[in-house]
């Protein structure tokens, strides 16, 4: 069943989906299409994200300026210690360099930056422009590797060769490359990597908290609060635990296969979804710690005694309100719907910009009839749902947040720079404050839809 | 003072080049900024541009992949195109280059050409391009570039001289340009303001999302500046070809180069051409702006005299406050900026003739090389864009925020710096930030300052 709705492109119509109506076949894993003002980043970006919270790591860009100067701290990503990661590098290729070739610009800059920072290790970032004018990346950082004694390693992400999934392998790659080059002997049994996590506002530690109530070691931290020597020697870990966005499953599937890591998908937003992946990784180290269940289930009762009061008082006013989610992995759409349901919203569209059709169906599934299901939106489009929809609070980034304003729709941002922890069971406190937070102003009553309605009902 | 040529750059203090280019277009009505080139660099760009604004940015993209990449973009900016004119249905199309398309060698001009031939059945919008590969220059010189392409290919052969007067006011605020068309009002003259983002990057809000927000410079207003009497261009560090230029050189309309009007004396000067131009004197609500800004200077030059200050920003917005600062007492002593055109110097030794001491000025500079000579300058204040917070936090110095981006306080798209009433404004906020950190170190708690 193709969706009708005018805002919709012709082209993007297998896209778009409503829950109920006919079978689900969603046309993703596409290319965006050329003018549609996609929301969707690029290979770098993808690559970026995924490596840049890696504390004690230099990122350099290679490229010209805007690469480096749009990704400058563009996260919330936290380190408990170095912070050198918040520094934005580049060799910023200039005209002469891309006739030329940037080969020798990006050693010189590796040399400087190399002793101005010792850095544990780096990572270099191709773009758009080096995968056109061919510079050997491998070869330079092999001459600098060998110059420097430590790993200075290309991540593949010129822009144009995909979307940010590819930009997720790549970065996945390039960590490969270092592990299993450090000493495991003193890692315990029950132990784990914490995967597709990237510490923002902190979030890493509280699932950190957890499982150390637990009795679970965290060997390496990918990528939040990461370090190089972490990543190293993560090959000793029992078992990766993996966030399923996508951004380091690839990861996870490379240490299965070469040093037999299992890996298992959690998500720790929503109750549900925090709750299980607790009791699945203490399902895995059960036989190794027969307390760990226990101590597990008294983590969890133990939380929720705290929270549930809490969210039955934000439930009071959310009652019956309208919801609206586009994110970046489905991963985190099927978390939220479960979180809504605990605070009595109603969620009537969710998209993403990089889900398969696995997730879109899975979407289908847990989603009421009629809810708008769309794959790799665009502002005409998620505007025109609002307006169907007639939606109370958007979950999204940065980039939807001045669609929602400028229709008076609340906002709750759950992309990279938020500031607010929303992982764990404080988490989704936090993340019903924040939606009753801005469902409850009174600033609505002004906007022009409601003052309409106002106006209708007199 | 001895200075390292660093090849790497460190916390760039610029942008690349689509950015301005981008922004500029956004300031055409019914106008959409597209890029051509791979999806990332508009989706990065809108971020970026939102977190300032707070309002909506559409950028369209070509959306390159890699085979594009190898056989040209040429396809897919036309199927962009097409898109956009679908969903859009856009009086004008800027498009902008990227490093990629420049350097696989897209010839856009070609490519826009054979679009028009191709569709000429259809209801095509204005096309305008500009390249802006963004291994070249900075943000500015995509601004000025993208305002240089407009004057160059949507305006209309001279008809007749009409009393109306162009203004090109370089990368200002939407809350300035507004300022700037009212002062235009209250001198009587009709003016086209090129680019006008003072209601596409700061509107109401709205019962319909727009698809391309309201207001810009009306085309018609655009294709008409050949007929204008004269053209303002603000800018002491602007390129040989400029918007302002070209309508002097291909229709004759002069131009006024002018400094940015921060201070005093610059916005004399704005106000002296506007008086000749109008033949009015300068109304006076503006004598009154005038001498209240100079009564408040009195009132709060022993806060202020001396202390030692750091600018950095585009050129012009910096030689604007250099001008300002000469004014007020406050002594620059490092001015700098991301953009190398090697007009900085000169233009300061223009406006700064008062202080007391020559700044040092750096062109081409980042954060690392700001930070490096800031340390041993030991700055009491910082005047720049959000960007160089970090610094001024390990410094213990008040920032105070001017220009692009302002990505950590609310209202930076209604910071008002231009004419006499937001030097006011600007000076209010100059004393206050020394006025607070002052307060904040003592440990009397002083309740008069």
């Amino acid at each position: 069943m193709k969706c009708e709705t005018a805002a919709v492109l012709e082209e993007r119509k297998g896209q778009v989906h409503r829950t109920g109506q006919g079978p689900i076949e969603m046309a993703c894993n596409r290319d965006s299409l050329a003018g549609a003002v996609s929301q969707r980043a690029c290979v770098f970006c993808g690559s970026r994200v995924v490596l840049y919270p890696i504390a004690d790591a230099l990122h350099l860009v290679h490229g010209p300026i805007g690469c480096a100067v749009y990704t400058w701290d563009i996260r919330g990503s936290l380190s408990s210690g170095p912070e050198l990661h918040r520094l934005s590098f580049s060799t910023d290729l200039q005209e002469k360099d891309v006739i030329f070739g940037g080969e020798k610009k990006l050693e010189a800059a590796l040399d400087e930056l190399i002793d101005r920072h010792d850095p544990k290790a780096v990572f270099v970032y191709s773009t758009c422009i080096v995968g056109i004018i061919g510079d050997d990346l491998e070869a330079v950082c092999r001459t600098m590797s060998e110059k420097k004694g430590i790993p200075v390693l290309p991540v593949q992400s010129e822009g144009f060769k995909g979307s940010k999934r590819e930009g997720y392998n790549a970065a996945c790659k390039a960590m490969f490359r270092l592990v299993g080059t450090g000493d495991t002997s003193d890692i315990s049994p029950v132990s784990v990597n914490i995967l597709g996590d990237f510490n923002l506002a902190g979030e890493i530690w509280i699932i950190r908290e957890y499982l150390e109530r637990m009795g679970v070691e965290v060997v390496a931290n990918i990528s939040g609060d990461g370090r190089v020597a972490d990543v190293r020697r993560c090959h000793g870990a029992a078992l990766n635990v993996v966030q399923c966005s996508g951004a380091t499953l690839d990861l996870a599937k490379m240490m299965e296969e070469k040093y037999g890591v299992p890996y298992i998908r959690v998500s720790y937003l929503g109750i549900e979804d925090m709750a299980d992946s607790l009791y699945y990784i203490a399902d895995h180290f059960k036989d190794i710690d027969p307390e760990i269940t226990t101590k597990t289930s008294n983590l969890v009762r133990d939380e929720l005694e705290v929270l549930m009061p809490e969210l039955a008082r934000f439930r009071k006013d959310l009652e019956g309100k309208k919801v609206a989610i586009y994110v970046g992995g489905a991963f985190k759409a099927f978390s939220l719907i479960k979180a809504f349901r605990h605070l009595g919203m109603q969620v009537v569209m969710v998209g993403s910009q990089t889900g398969t059709e696995e997730d879109y169906r899975e979407l289908e599934e847990i989603t009421d009839p009629g809810t708008i299901i769309v794959d790799d939106s665009n502002p005409l489009e998620l505007s025109a749902f609002i307006k169907e929809k007639d939606v109370d609070v958007f979950v999204g980034g940065v980039k939807e947040r001045p669609i929602a304003f400028k229709m008076g729709v609340g906002f709750c941002d759950h992309n990279h720079e938020r500031k607010e922890a929303l992982e764990g069971f404080v988490g989704m406190f936090n993340f019903a404050r924040e939606i009753h937070t801005s469902a409850i102003s009174p600033v609505w009553k002004f906007v022009p839809r409601r003052e309409q309605k106002e106006a209708e009902h007199e | 003072m001895s200075k390292t040529n660093y090849v790497s750059t460190t916390n760039a203090c610029k942008l690349c080049t689509p950015l301005g280019a981008s922004l500029a277009f956004r300031g055409v009505e019914k106008s959409v900024p597209f890029l051509h080139g791979s999806q990332g660099c508009a989706t990065y760009m809108r971020r970026y541009i939102i977190s300032h604004f707070r309002e909506p940015m559409d950028i369209a993209s070509s959306a390159l992949g890699e085979k594009h990449a190898v056989y040209g973009g040429g396809p897919n900016l036309k199927k962009g195109l097409l898109n956009v004119m679908k969903k859009y249905s856009p009086r004008v199309v800027g498009v902008a280059t990227t490093c990629l398309t420049e350097t696989i060698g897209d010839h856009v001009s070609g490519i826009l050409h054979e679009f028009k031939e191709e569709f000429g059945d259809l209801d095509l919008p204005e096309l305008v391009h500009v390249s802006t590969p963004s291994y070249n220059g900075t943000h500015m010189d995509g601004w000025t570039g993208a305002v240089q392409a407009m004057a160059d290919q949507l305006v209309f052969e001279k008809t007749e001289t009409t009393e109306s007067v162009n203004l090109f006011p370089g990368m200002v605020s939407p809350g300035d340009v507004r300022n700037l068309k009212d002062i235009f009002e209250h001198f009587g003259l009709d003016v086209t303001v090129l680019p006008d983002i003072s209601e596409t990057l700061d509107g109401p809000a709205l019962l319909d999302y727009e698809p391309i927000p309201s207001g810009g410079t009306p085309v018609e207003r655009i294709q008409a500046m050949s007929n204008a009497a004269c053209s303002i261009e603000f800018g002491r560090c602007l390129p040989g070809s400029t918007a302002g230029i070209t309508l002097e050189n291909k229709y004759g309309v002069p131009c006024h180069g002018l400094g940015m009007p921060v201070g005093i004396r610059e916005t004399d000067r704005f106000m002296d051409v506007l008086a000749k131009t109008s033949g009015r004197s300068v109304p006076r609500r503006y004598l009154m702006d005038r001498g209240r800004l100079v009564d408040a200077l009195v009132d709060g030059h022993k806060y202020i005299s001396g202390k030692r200050a750091v600018i950095y920003g585009e050129e012009d917005l910096v030689v604007g406050l250099v001008a300002f600062m000469s004014e007020i007492g406050v002594q620059p002593i490092l001015v700098a900026t991301g953009s190398k055109t090697g007009k900085l110097a000169g233009a300061i030794a223009k406006v700064g003739s008062d202080l007391r001491q020559q700044p040092l000025i750096r062109e081409g500079v980042d954060f690392h090389d700001i930070a490096e000579q800031a340390d041993e300058l030991a700055p009491d204040l910082v005047i720049g864009h959000s960007k160089g917070y970090r610094y001024c936090r390990d410094w213990g110095v008040p920032l105070v925020r001017v220009g692009f981006p302002i990505h950590d306080r609310f209202g930076g798209q209604r910071l008002r710096i231009l004419g006499y009433g937001g030097a006011q404004k600007l000076y209010d906020r100059i004393v206050n930030a020394v006025l607070e950190k002052k307060q904040a170190d003592s440990h009397i708690g002083y309740g008069y300052l």
